[in-house]
């Protein structure tokens, strides 16, 4: 069994200004297929620059509109790449400050491609947006809210024994939006961006 | 010369007449008489330069003779239309020219799209100048307000995407009084590019065998999300139209060769589903937004009641 890495070294990405810097200061909304390939290649760029194991912080806030065209070049393309195993980098990712009107698309095109994402939505706190399983969706959200836990622990919440709950575990780090750090330990990716102020 | 007398009312429930003056002969001269257009909408308008377009692919120019309404005539200034139809019509009549100083009311003139930056240009435009429209007027929060430009990105792209062709788009609103008693936007999205049945054939009409057709390429695409690409988040565009039009209680249809395919709302009577319609090459898409419910609408400006349903 492999554990995540030591240390994971939150970065942020304006997704806003990717886009204006990848598409040449052209278009103030994230929209076609075009503008979200190059805003995925920006974003890919930085990642390959940083050169470490990273939990990548997609911050939407600054986004009026986005479509469903950008968000499936931009986001679940993203997400796609970097699950694989041979992915080019150790990142996992977060977004950060979706309104209603980017959860929708993101939503869509994550489940279009049956992937995940931990995501912090206006007025909802972090949610899992995505394609997830009854099961993965109560786990992830109790390890948000325990934020760092061991099986045990958290099997006792969800009326579990560790040994069911495992796998699961196992899985929303598999698809990485959860993180093994210790062999009985695992934390919520949004628990690792405190660490950063 | 072969006479093509337009409806008095030009818009998507007319739009089979309009094409039907596209059969015969196609090397025989067009007369498109819109002498008695008395209502033009964003469809009808696209429509018509889509027929136009058509006839000038197999004979001379056809002639365009004007509407005597000078309401129409204004509106038709005001949407662009003599500009987009320059060259493809030769005009006959008085041109007249728009009432008011700007196009405030107007979400937006018919605009060519060729490329994505033509769809970049098209949704800041409309963000700029349409949220108060379909605010005030038609009610929508703001933040569905903004999901009206996710929809007409993704039937824009659909040209680009699809049509291997560039095509027209136009968007205006207007008050249904007799129909629905309420503010609608009317969207309308028009190429003359390859079609739905040919865009998916390669990758679709083998396992439909002889049942492909027209209307089969509209199901697959409309109801079913099928592309002609491989990749799963490719045909979502479409989906997501659909869905956001019945969440608005709206109406959406695609038009393309001799099918054409609709999502009906229970104030609608068309038909979901028509085959053997006239022919026209490409793909004609519709969509109506009505406001909501609940809403009382801010009065338009009285100078601007081209609304003449």
């Amino acid at each position: 069994m492999s554990y995540g890495p030591a240390q994971v070294i939150p970065f942020e990405i304006d997704v806003s200004s990717i886009a204006r810097r990848s598409v040449a200061s052209l278009y103030s909304h994230l929209i076609t297929r075009p503008t979200g390939r190059a805003l995925r290649l920006g974003i890919e760029s930085q990642l390959v620059e940083l050169n470490a194991s990273c939990l990548s912080v997609l911050d939407f806030t600054q986004v009026v509109v986005l479509d469903y065209s950008c968000a499936d070049e931009a986001v679940a393309k993203l997400v796609q790449r970097y699950i694989r195993s041979d992915r080019p980098a150790d990142v996992y990712f977060v977004a950060r400050g979706l309104g209603e009107q980017h959860r929708e698309p993101i939503e869509a095109v994550l489940d279009r491609h049956g992937l995940a994402l931990a995501a912090e939505v206006e007025a909802a706190g972090y949610v899992l947006l995505g394609m997830a399983t009854p099961a993965e969706q109560a786990t992830w959200l109790a390890l948000e809210m325990a934020r760092s836990a061991a099986p045990a622990q958290l099997a006792a919440r969800l009326e579990l024994t560790a040994s069911e709950l495992t796998p699961v575990l196992d899985a929303l780090c598999d698809r990485r939006v959860a993180l093994r750090q210790a062999r009985d330990r695992y934390v919520a990716l949004s628990s690792l961006l405190d660490t950063r102020h | 010369m072969k006479l093509v007398a337009l409806p008095a009312s030009l818009d998507e429930r007319t739009f089979d007449t309009v094409v039907r003056g596209l059969e015969g002969d196609p090397a025989e001269r067009r007369l498109f008489d819109a002498s008695h257009v008395r209502w033009a909408d964003p469809y009808g308008m696209i429509g018509l330069l889509a027929a136009g377009t058509v006839a000038a692919r197999g004979a001379e120019r056809p002639i365009l003779r004007l509407p005597e309404s000078p309401e129409v005539g204004s509106y038709l200034a005001r949407m662009g239309f003599f500009d987009a139809g320059a060259n493809v019509f030769e005009i006959h009549g008085t041109r007249v020219r728009p009432r008011g100083e700007g196009p405030s009311d107007v979400l937006l003139e018919i605009t060519a799209i060729h490329s994505h930056a033509d769809v970049h240009a098209i949704v800041d435009l409309v963000n700029q100048r349409g949220m108060a429209i379909l605010t005030r007027q038609l009610g929508y929060p703001l933040r569905e307000a903004f999901q009206f430009s996710v929809v007409l990105s993704e039937v824009c792209q659909n040209i680009i995407e699809h049509a291997e062709s560039g095509g027209w788009v136009a968007t205006q609103t207007y008050t249904w009084t007799r129909r629905l008693r309420r503010r609608v936007v009317i969207i309308a999205v028009m190429d003359l590019g390859i079609g739905f049945q040919a865009s998916l054939a390669s990758t679709h009409a083998t396992r439909y065998g002889t049942r492909w057709s027209d209307a089969a390429a509209l199901e697959a695409a409309f109801l079913h999300g099928q592309t002609r690409f491989h990749d799963p988040g490719r045909g979502q565009g479409l989906q997501q139209i659909r869905k956001l039009v019945g969440r608005w209680n709206g109406r959406v249809s695609i038009r393309s060769g001799s099918a054409r395919i609709a999502d009906v709302p229970d104030w609608d009577d068309s038909p979901p589903l028509e085959e053997r319609v006239p022919f026209l090459p490409g793909s004609q898409i519709g969509i109506i937004l009505p406001a909501r419910a609940d809403h009382e609408p801010t009065p338009p400006d009285a100078a601007r009641k081209a609304e003449l349903e």
